[in-house]
């Protein structure tokens, strides 16, 4: 193998470049990406690069590791189509690049709701540095803040937005917040932290339009029942959609994302895929796709491992998650979706842990300020609900006797 | 500020921090191998685990909350000098200061 095409230049892009040089790779890797500069890490947007606009603190790698690594890395250039015939990539420029392995990690990007005036001038969404930096600018001026979707996105900013004295309306057309990713015990406890922080939660409403003043700029949000949440900023934060165009128009599966195995390949065998555009074999046995940087770096080794050792294991990374609103650090270990039992163990100081069970066995943990929990967590998912209740589901001591998690 | 990271295989690199930063980020800014920080600092993987020096190891102070219990969770042998190096932060005591790596952080 000669030639490697990585197309994305995120976290996950990033990591296989650099899994693959770990693993020797000693032939060229090129990466492609639409976004300018150096890879960087998108989770503090919304948390950490919002406090201080330190953009320096956010890249993955200085410039010099490019260069160190022989990764060629082609940014602000659009992959445009990709010839699985001739194995090439085109560029939006007309440039073609031959590969012998091409690995897809185009990620996600923010759903846009089909909202009247969504394109009016003021409406933001969060998702990349510019995004970012454009909200951070204008956050000094800002006295309300609508969010529309109660989600990590929404609620980091809005618990930022509350620390920086701008008041907050978030609207969650959803019963609780979070409904994708914790349990209904995890929402109520983080409805009532963000209650705590001052803001004003619509749990179960629909916005229907952007509100717009003489000046067409946005000026808040109308709600489905006629009400009007009036704001001078209104953040967008109603999830993603994956970005399988390419794939999909070289005629690779698409389901949710692309669909791969479980050795994270394509349809095509001189084709991987990652992070959150891949839809691959989860846990329970059907494809899931998740949006996290465990998923995009832990399939980005696995695929770096898988290109380069003989005889491979399939994946089987634990997920997990993190999201830091105001002073809460969430952290999930497994996937919440699905759990049939639930077990909430009060701690002796701060929150609840959330235990989650499927079928008998742990399926997720939640924890809020207790990274030594998650961390312990992280080891034990799938260990009978038995084995737990031996120890008093004490999950520190029950990850200190447990096998180790494969890697 | 100076740091000076020790590898496993005993390659010294120098490199300059800013006062205030955290060890793990300068060593990440600097192409230092060895120190991952995966999480970018939000003390979630333990992937910049190093030991402090023994004549250090007062001058870094104390692991934070929390930190002893990542700690666990490392790759490598964990020893009394252990630190997450994200966790430990620039300042005038420090200039200069010498840390070892571990062999792995995965």
């Amino acid at each position: 193998m000669q030639r490697i095409v990585i197309i994305g230049t995120g976290q996950g892009g990033q990591q296989a470049a650099t899994s693959l040089r770990q693993e020797g790779f000693a032939g060229e890797i090129l990466m492609i990406g639409d976004e300018p500069g150096l890879p960087y890490q998108r989770p503090p947007l919304s948390k950490a690069y919002m406090a201080s606009g330190d953009a320096d603190a956010l890249l993955l790698k200085p410039a010099a590791f490019y260069e160190r690594s022989s990764i060629i890395l082609r940014d602000g250039t659009r992959a445009a189509r990709i010839d699985r015939t001739a194995q090439e990539v085109e560029t939006e420029d007309g440039a073609r690049h031959g590969y012998d392995h091409l690995i897809l990690a185009t990620g996600a990007r923010n759903f846009r709701p089909p909202l009247p005036n969504l394109d009016a001038p003021g409406v933001a969404e969060l998702r990349t540095l510019a995004d970012a930096e454009s909200i951070r600018r204008r956050l000094a001026h800002t006295r309300h803040a609508v969010v529309v979707g109660g989600g990590f996105i929404g609620l980091e900013f809005a618990a930022m937005a509350r620390a920086a004295n701008v008041s907050v309306t978030v609207i969650e057309a959803a019963p609780r917040l979070m409904a994708r990713a914790v349990s209904p015990q995890m929402s109520d406890l983080f409805l009532k932290l963000h209650w705590s922080m001052g803001t004003e939660i619509l749990l179960g409403t629909m916005a229907a339009a952007v509100m717009t003043d003489a000046d067409g700029n946005a000026a808040g949000i109308t709600l489905a029942d006629g009400r009007e949440v009036a704001g001078d900023l209104v953040l967008i934060a109603t999830g993603v959609r994956p970005n399988v165009e390419l794939a999909a128009e070289a005629g690779l599966t698409c389901r949710n994302g692309i669909v791969v195995d479980g050795s994270l390949l394509t349809d095509d065998p001189a084709i991987s895929a990652l992070g959150d555009v891949a839809a691959f074999p989860g846990p329970l046995g059907r494809h899931v796709r998740l949006e996290s940087v465990q998923a995009a770096v832990d399939h980005a080794r696995h695929i770096a491992r898988r290109l380069m050792r003989p005889a491979p294991q399939p994946y089987a990374s634990v997920p997990w998650f993190w999201s830091d609103q105001g002073k809460h650090k969430l952290q999930i270990a497994g996937l919440a979706t699905d759990a049939d039992d639930c077990i909430v163990l009060p701690q002796p100081t701060g929150e609840p842990v959330i235990l989650l069970f499927k079928e008998g066995c742990l399926a997720a943990v939640e924890t809020i300020n207790a990274p030594a929990i998650h961390m312990s967590a992280r080891r034990l998912i799938a260990t009978p609900s038995a084995v737990l209740a031996a120890c008093d589901y004490d999950l520190r001591q029950a990850a200190k006797t447990a096998a180790p998690v494969a890697h | 500020m100076k740091i000076t990271f020790i590898a496993a295989d005993g390659t010294e690199t120098a490199v300059d921090a800013a006062e205030g930063e955290s060890i793990m980020r300068a060593a990440v800014r600097n192409d230092v191998d060895g120190i991952i920080g995966e999480c970018g600092g939000s003390m979630m993987c333990a992937t910049c685990h190093c030991y402090v020096d023994e004549a250090w190891a007062d001058a870094t102070g104390q692991q934070e909350d929390g930190e002893s219990d990542l700690l666990d969770c490392a790759a490598s042998e964990v020893r009394p000098t252990s630190r997450l190096s994200c966790q430990i932060r620039m300042s005038a005591e420090l200039e200069g200061v010498v840390i070892h790596l571990p062999e792995s952080q995965l």
